[in-house]
């Protein structure tokens, strides 16, 4: 057994040394370096961080729907055996929609406006199976909706997306990604764009549709509250890099790079109400020129002289949570000795 | 339906101010009519006496009035040159107008829905620069040079087809279609090209795309239909006002439809039948804007309940 297939015997993904470059005039900006990422069967997972750290840019490469001047620079997208990565464009489209599928952040604008809901739904298990009966399709689609709680599922089969609410529209991308049984679900800030209360629905919806059939999830998002709601598993990228993962109850006691610290308590909490609510100094680096050391480095209270100059590798600070931070392991060795 | 009809009600104050205004312009315009019509050497007395006869002495209201309530029973007067019912004439110039026009407008698309895809889908690539070079050239180049060029070269030279037009004889509509089309080929390609690039960077494109569609499959089933809505437009008005005559290319090529009747007329003073292809075009226009929005509203559910 190779590394590969014995990942792939736990894992429904797993990306190895995944770079994404942007090819501009000014030169490569490396928007995804070199992320690792292990994607459970049957587990949801948190891709946290800020806007710009590359989150979407790892879902976009995924699915191969990067934008020019952005491509896939190098590492691999271990998917069922096959290197997703080095895949010819048809037979991608082959896995895409079926056993992987995406939500994404806009209903509003995610959906054709002049065609009707119920067939965009359609086409989906049309595309991957030609001689699926019409009236079938439609059947199964109507069942969907049903299932992610679009009320009067017949009668919206044949709405326009534009006499549909933000939520129901939410919910009709919901079920265009489920239709083919995927075995991941990829959701691009799915709730984003949502108010609050039917961010907390569609959250349910996605952990029931999870138990229900066993697929895996990964969620993209910048907001922590989204994790610990529904996640298992949380990785934190920082400027293009996986700068913490663990399990998201560990993150959440003992975080362990000063940024998802920083991201912890940028968190609003009822009873604080006299302090000021806490926020990292600075803004997210140039991918032009990044510090010559850590990439956090600049916004960093706890930064060292050594912070400056080397760029920290991934170090185990318990068993399977992982930190990128020089600090961190300076501070455990630290400890030990002690 | 109920704001189609309304629609339809609002043409009628456009017309009659459009007959008005041509009135008005037609009567400024300094000359007799009836002077014209009897030629040099005349008795001055004479002319007066036609001059009534033709009621062209009447107040200008009252020629007016006259005119509208003619028009409303078909009736655009008698032309003063051939002593003909104008409605007759145009009937009778209108099937060469439309049969140019359609010609024209189905090479036109044609070509420029093709060109402009193709240039879409090979963005930049040197495909693309060719064909929007190209179609630079239709959008900018002008009618009667287009016209000259084609029958210099497809005519004469190498003698394909007749430099004139012939009734009954296909092949000689041909260059004139050409020319006629070839501006309108330019603007759909460009209008074509810049749309659908456009719609291509739309989200639901990325989703059409996370489906599984391939991209031939994204571009005819999501971004076509999408971007269409303002060629769409552009092309009603393309149709409109290639029917309403095309003064230049029917000229050249002596084809007699509509657009050759308003040049005669105009030279002959011909009153009636100048403002009769005026109010006929005028109508043809109108109808354009009108057909051009029901599409609008066929291909974009978000607009069919205000049509």
């Amino acid at each position: 057994m190779t590394e590969n297939e014995r990942a792939g015997a736990q894992n429904v993904l797993s990306l190895r040394g995944l770079r994404a470059c942007f090819y501009t005039e000014h030169g490569v900006l490396p928007a995804v370096d070199g992320v690792d990422l292990d994607i459970p069967r049957g587990k949801i997972i948190g891709l946290v961080g800020e806007s710009g750290c590359g989150k979407s840019m790892t879902a976009r490469s995924i699915m191969g729907l990067l934008r020019e001047p952005g491509r896939i620079a190098g590492g691999q997208i271990l998917f069922d055996g096959r290197d997703l990565a080095q895949l010819p464009e048809k037979e991608l489209r082959a896995v895409c929609g079926q056993q992987i599928s995406m939500v994404f952040q806009e209903p509003m604008t995610s959906l054709n406006p002049v065609l009707r809901v119920g067939r965009q739904v359609c086409e989906t298990l049309l595309v991957h199976d030609r001689s699926l009966p019409r009236a079938q399709a439609r059947r199964r689609v109507i069942e969907m909706f049903a299932k992610v709680g679009i009320p009067e599922p017949e009668k919206r089969y044949d709405c326009y997306p534009h006499e549909l609410s933000g939520g129901l529209r939410q919910r009709v991308m919901i079920a265009m990604a489920m239709v083919c049984r995927p075995q991941l679900l990829i959701a691009d800030e799915p709730t984003t764009a949502l108010d609050v209360t039917i961010e907390a629905q569609i959250l349910r919806l996605m952990r029931a549709l999870r138990d229900e059939t066993g697929m895996s999830v990964l969620i993209i998002t910048h907001n922590l509250g989204v994790v610990a709601e529904v996640c298992d598993e949380v990785y934190v990228m920082y400027a293009g890099k996986i700068v913490e993962h663990a399990d998201t109850f560990e993150l959440f006691d003992h975080p362990a790079h000063p940024y998802t610290r920083g991201l912890l308590a940028s968190i609003p909490r009822i009873g604080q109400a006299a302090e000021r609510l806490h926020a990292i100094p600075g803004v997210v680096p140039n991918l032009l020129h990044l510090p010559a050391g850590c990439a956090f480095c600049p916004r960093c209270a706890e930064a060292g002289e050594a912070c400056r100059t080397r760029r920290p590798d991934l170090t185990e600070a318990a068993p399977g949570h992982t930190v990128r931070c020089l600090q961190y392991c300076a501070e455990t060795a630290e400890r030990r000795n002690a | 339906m109920k704001s189609f009809l309304k629609r339809v009600l609002g043409m009628i104050p456009v017309l009659l101010g459009v007959v008005l205004l041509i009135f008005i312009m037609l009567r400024s315009i300094p000359g007799n009519a009836a002077a014209v019509l009897m030629g040099e050497h005349v008795d001055p007395a004479t002319v007066e006496r036609l001059t009534r006869s033709m009621g062209l002495d009447d107040p200008v209201p009252v020629q007016f009035f006259r005119y509208i309530a003619g028009a409303l029973r078909g009736d655009l007067g008698v032309s003063y040159r051939y002593d003909r019912p104008v409605t007759a004439m145009i009937a009778e110039a209108f099937p060469a107008t439309l049969q140019l026009a359609l010609l024209a407008a189905l090479f036109a698309w044609a070509l420029g829905l093709a060109a402009g895809i193709a240039a879409a889908i090979r963005q930049n690539k040197l495909l693309d620069r060719l064909f929007m070079g190209a179609s630079l050239l239709g959008v900018s180049m002008p009618i009667f040079m287009t016209s000259l060029l084609l029958q210099y070269f497809l005519g004469f030279r190498l003698g394909w087809f007749p430099l004139t037009q012939e009734a009954g004889n296909f092949a000689s509509m041909v260059l004139p279609a050409i020319a006629l089309g070839w501006n309108s080929a330019g603007s759909v390609a460009r209008m074509t090209r810049s749309s659908l690039i456009e719609v291509m960077q739309a989200d639901y494109i990325d989703t059409a795309r996370a489906k599984g569609l391939l991209r031939g499959g994204v571009i005819l089933g999501h971004a076509l239909k999408n971007s269409m809505l303002p060629v769409i437009t552009m092309m009603a008005l393309q149709l409109s006002s290639m029917l309403s005559g095309a003064v230049i290319t029917e000229s050249i090529f002596a084809i007699p439809g509509i657009g050759r009747l308003a040049t005669t007329a105009i030279n002959n003073r011909d009153m009636p039948v100048l403002q009769g292809t005026v109010l006929f075009t005028t109508v043809l226009v109108i109808a354009g804007n009108l057909l051009a929005d029901l599409l609008y509203s066929v291909l974009d559910p978000r607009i069919r309940k205000e049509v």
